[in-house]
């Protein structure tokens, strides 16, 4: 018991601190904040036994003492600045979850977005009720505790945003372990259409421990296309939630590309909540070196006719390790629903390790539910097929890991950040150009 | 007269996969313009023979050697062999997912032109010097779209590594039972793809189990290969005499020498 007191002496003492900023919000914020940290304290940070964090040690991350992130410079290292990600004119960056104003370019919204940055101006209310405040996630709980700005992202109903909004979460190391917890909420309206870019991307120093929390919600025919990348350093810690409510007809269609730091652990939480909705998620994880990858995703079938879609690849070289839980469920109510799911992983060194589960939890009967994963080395006869005319083994190593990337990197509809995250992948698995 | 130094020169090749012994001795001598024809019975060795050739990871020579236009042929990396003018037509062509068929070929074509200190061809470039080629093989815009043989039918693969053979122009091209499951229009085809590659630079070596396919790619020479060496060799009525007589007819001479 001591052991705890003393391990979250720390969180204790900022959020005491933390109480008497002005982030920290309106009175259903406060509140709000005081139940999640309280909660919390109560549940500690998760370890192996609990069913969600079996293969998924965060004791490197319970271990260190981690402060909230003390400077609210909006500088951000030369390093990351010439290698963000450069697309549209729409951007919000967060620096150490805090939004930058002078990083942003927010000036010329389009009619029919919103984005507000303080938390303090939803005064009397949350910007929406999404089940992000509900969650009783270990790290969502944190978050919800910690987060300083709240990004909050409005369409109005009928909106069709022809540029993507590129969030843009960068973490700058501190002199010590420092806690960076941006959250963001999407609304979209009735039939409105709209894309995001979510990347996270920091430099290499002092831990960092990245937990992110973003909600989207979708009003009846919405159609959100969705990219995040996450690129952090070798020393960051990324833990993130990411919750989806979609009502009647709207699509959700995502593409998660992640590259690791120590651990990347992605839960990502669909609710098919109205007829018709339909929802894909796709994933790409490359790790190498000691890097963690864990992915979980839950597709909630709660309502009749929805297809959802899953796609995850994990290329791992290294002594790599990956998880992949990909649950469905599927309400009694939510019949005809066509869920398909799919993970494959690329094992390309012999000290590379998987853990894929699918979990299907079916209540209806007249449903389509289908699931498959693959674990394997490249193939040798594709390989030596290739060879044989004359390409160089390194050459058809390389075309063979862009053929398998390639189902979820041709799904980003953005050519230039496609380009880029094929030239990243390229330079992470230290292929030949 | 001139002694011609033949372009492939196979002595006592011997050849193991699976700790199993595959070819036992093989001699064969291949010069440039001619085309041979390698027949006999499945488990004889042909296929190795093809693969071995061709540098297939699985297959090591444990004895022998083989001599390409002057060089060691078994010392070559697969890619070596194709860029110095090796091909093989597959028996089994691999499906790529993900590769486009069309982008693989460029990539192909651009590694041999690298090889040998020729320019890359642009895409135009590309484009330009394999319409002829597709039109040969009849193959159109949507089998050079899809992905490296996925979803082809058998006579679309046969077909597409014949245009492979034709686009990368190859000294020295070996067909490993490219006739088997192809019926009779596309065997035509494939002929036909053949037949317009045969010239006096370039020697063609044809694996078959059945002398259908000799009736369109006339040989110059016919071997016949029985347990892992070639046991009778002559001209293209032998392949007719196999045809008529059965591979047990040539079994039953060799044991009778022995």
């Amino acid at each position: 018991m001591s052991q705890v007191a003393e391990r979250h002496g720390t969180f204790v003492a900022d959020f005491e601190a933390f109480r008497t900023a002005p982030a920290f919000g309106p009175e259903w914020l406060r509140t709000a904040r005081s139940a999640a940290f309280g909660r919390f304290l109560e549940q500690g940070f998760p370890t192996t036994r609990d069913e969600e964090w079996k293969f998924t040690n965060v004791a490197p991350i319970a271990q260190l003492e981690w402060r909230r992130a003390e400077s609210s410079s909006e500088a951000i290292s030369p390093e990351i600045a010439s290698e963000l990600i450069d697309i549209g004119r729409i951007r919000v960056v967060l620096v150490n979850g805090r939004v930058s104003k002078a990083q942003s370019t927010l000036d010329a919204l389009p009619e029919g977005v919103s984005i507000s940055t303080k938390a303090d101006a939803w005064e009397n209310h949350p910007p929406h009720e999404g089940p992000s405040l509900q969650s009783r996630h270990p790290f969502v709980l944190l978050n919800t505790a910690f987060f300083e700005d709240g990004l909050f992202i409005h369409i109005e109903p009928k909106t069709v945003v022809t540029e993507p909004i590129h969030i843009v979460c960068i973490a700058e190391p501190g002199s010590g372990p420092t806690m960076v917890s941006p959250r963001v909420f999407v609304v979209v309206g009735e039939q409105a259409q709209v894309s995001f870019i979510e990347s996270y991307e920091g430099p290499e120093g002092q831990p960092v421990l990245t937990n992110a929390v973003t909600e989207f919600l979708l009003g009846p025919g919405a159609v959100v296309d969705h990219v995040k990348v996450q690129r952090e350093a070798s020393t960051t810690f990324h833990m993130a939630s990411t919750f989806v409510h979609l009502h009647r007809a709207s699509t959700f269609t995502s593409q998660a590309i992640t590259f690791g730091g120590r651990i990347a652990r992605n839960d990502i939480s669909a609710t098919l909540a109205g007829e018709g909705a339909e929802c894909t998620l796709n994933g790409l994880y490359v790790a190498d070196g000691e890097t963690l990858v864990d992915t979980h995703t839950q597709i909630d079938h709660a309502q009749p006719h929805c297809p959802s879609h899953e796609v995850y690849k994990g290329i791992l070289t290294g002594k790599a390790k990956a998880v992949f839980n990909g649950k469905i469920i599927v309400r009694p109510d939510a019949q005809k629903t066509d869920a398909k799911q799919t993970n494959k992983a690329l094992l390309l060194s012999g000290d590379a390790t998987i853990n894929t589960k699918p979990q299907l939890e079916i209540f209806a009967d007249d449903v389509k539910c289908t699931h498959g994963a693959t674990v394997g080395q490249l193939d040798p006869d594709q390989l030596y097929y290739l060879r044989a005319r004359g390409i160089h083994r390194d050459d058809a190593r390389n075309m063979l890991i862009h053929a398998f990337a390639s189902d979820v990197l041709n799904g980003i509809k953005h050519e230039s950040l496609r380009n880029e995250l094929e030239a990243a992948l390229v330079a992470k698995l230290h292929l030949p150009v | 007269m001139v002694l011609e130094i033949p372009m492939l020169q196979i002595k006592d090749l011997r050849v193991s996969a699976e700790a199993k012994d595959i070819l036992k001795g093989l001699t064969l001598s291949v010069n440039a313009g001619e085309v041979h024809a390698i027949m006999g019975p499945n488990g004889s060795g042909k296929s190795t023979l093809a693969r071995v050739l061709s540098g297939h990871p699985g297959y090591e020579a444990s004895g022998g050697s083989v001599t390409y236009d002057g060089k060691d042929l078994l010392d070559m990396e697969p890619e070596e062999r194709a860029c110095e003018g090796v091909f093989m037509a597959f028996q089994y062509p691999v499906e790529i997912p993900g590769v486009n068929n069309q982008y693989f070929l460029k990539a192909a074509v651009n590694a041999v032109r690298k090889y040998k200190g020729q320019p890359e061809l642009d895409a135009i470039e590309f484009i330009q010097m394999i319409k002829e080629k597709a039109k040969l093989l009849e193959m159109d815009q949507t089998m050079l779209n899809r992905a490296v043989n996925e979803g082809f039918s058998g006579g679309e693969k046969k077909r597409n590594e014949i245009f492979q053979m034709a686009v990368l122009e190859p000294k020295l091209a070996i067909l490993d039972e490219t006739d088997s499951g192809l019926d009779i229009d596309a065997l035509r085809i494939v002929a036909n793809g053949v037949n317009a590659l045969r010239s006096p630079d370039r020697a063609i070596i044809v694996v078959t189990h059945y002398q259908r396919l000799l009736d369109y790619i006339v040989p110059d020479f016919v071997h016949v290969l029985s347990d892992g060496r070639i046991v009778r060799s002559g001209g293209k009525e032998l392949a007719l005499e196999l045809e008529a007589k059965g591979y047990g007819w040539i079994d039953a001479a060799v044991g009778a020498q022995a």
